[in-house]
């Protein structure tokens, strides 16, 4: 199982694409890969594609908010995509809805962001 | 029928997937829906980690006990360090709190336990360790007749 994370540059936008599991062990790696990005490349919005994601616990919250928090300090946004039911619940306890939009997929997410596709 | 396991295992982070699947298996057979397979697994990490991260500091040579008991559809679930023990239990049960915010923890551990089971208990003193005990009723009849 595990967690396999696919990182893509697109204009301004950091596009994270996450499937696999997303637990305390797997968000520790996933913290620094996605940090590193954040950091080398230059910026601004995040794309969160969680299409291939088959479970989240609180720690996956933990590594988002943590990144969100990230993204605020550059003036971005923060744009979570392709969400299961299960995990959807999960966000919407800790009303994460509140601070990062939700899109239907990636192109909309894109859109939102003015990236053409 | 009754039927109950116990699971041993060292506080490694690997072992939070190890002790999920492990669970997810031992329940199958009451067939649970996907919704409440999927509540299990996540509680059962939820308390897992706290184990890992709370209870023992990340420290991977201690051990951390579970035990699930099956009967008449219901899942009972304990989850047992011998780690540092929580200070403020009440706290720790809020949404939101953590006493790890700079290990980008989310706080919301227990609320989601509380959420996912019908009853969530914690015992703990500080030195001793904890023990999070939960228990869930499954749907009894998921036969769909037309």
């Amino acid at each position: 199982m595990g967690l396999e994370s696919l990182f893509t540059v697109r204009e301004d936008v950091l596009i994270v694409r996450l499937s696999g599991e997303l637990d305390h062990h797997t968000s520790e790696m996933l913290r620094t890969e996605w940090k590193e990005m954040l950091a080398n490349h230059s910026v601004k919005h995040v794309i969160l594609n969680l299409e291939g994601l088959t479970f989240m616990d609180s720690s996956g919250l933990g590594v988002i908010l943590g990144r969100y928090k990230e993204v605020l300090e550059l003036d971005g946004e923060m744009i979570v995509c392709s969400v299961s039911p299960a995990i959807n619940r999960i966000f919407d306890m800790a009303g994460i809805f509140k601070i990062i939009r939700l899109a239907e997929n990636e192109t909309y997410a894109l859109a939102a962001l003015g990236v053409a596709s | 029928m009754k039927n109950s396991m116990q699971l041993e295992f060292l506080s490694l982070s690997e072992n939070e997937s190890f002790a999920r699947v492990a669970v997810a298996a031992f329940i199958a057979p009451l067939d649970p829906t996907v919704d409440e397979m999927t509540e299990i697994k996540t509680v059962v990490s939820e308390a897992v980690t706290n184990a890992i991260i709370h209870g023992y500091n990340n420290e991977p040579n201690h051990y951390i006990t579970i035990t699930c008991t099956i009967e008449n559809q219901e899942v009972q679930l304990r989850v047992e360090d011998k780690g540092v023990g929580i200070k403020d239990i009440e706290a720790a049960r809020e949404p939101l709190y953590t006493s790890k915010p700079e290990l980008e923890r989310s706080g919301m551990g227990f609320t989601i336990m509380e959420n996912f089971m019908d009853k969530v208990e914690i015992i703990s003193n500080p030195g001793e360790g904890t023990i999070v005990e939960m228990s869930k009723q499954l749907i009894k009849n998921k036969t769909v007749y037309n």
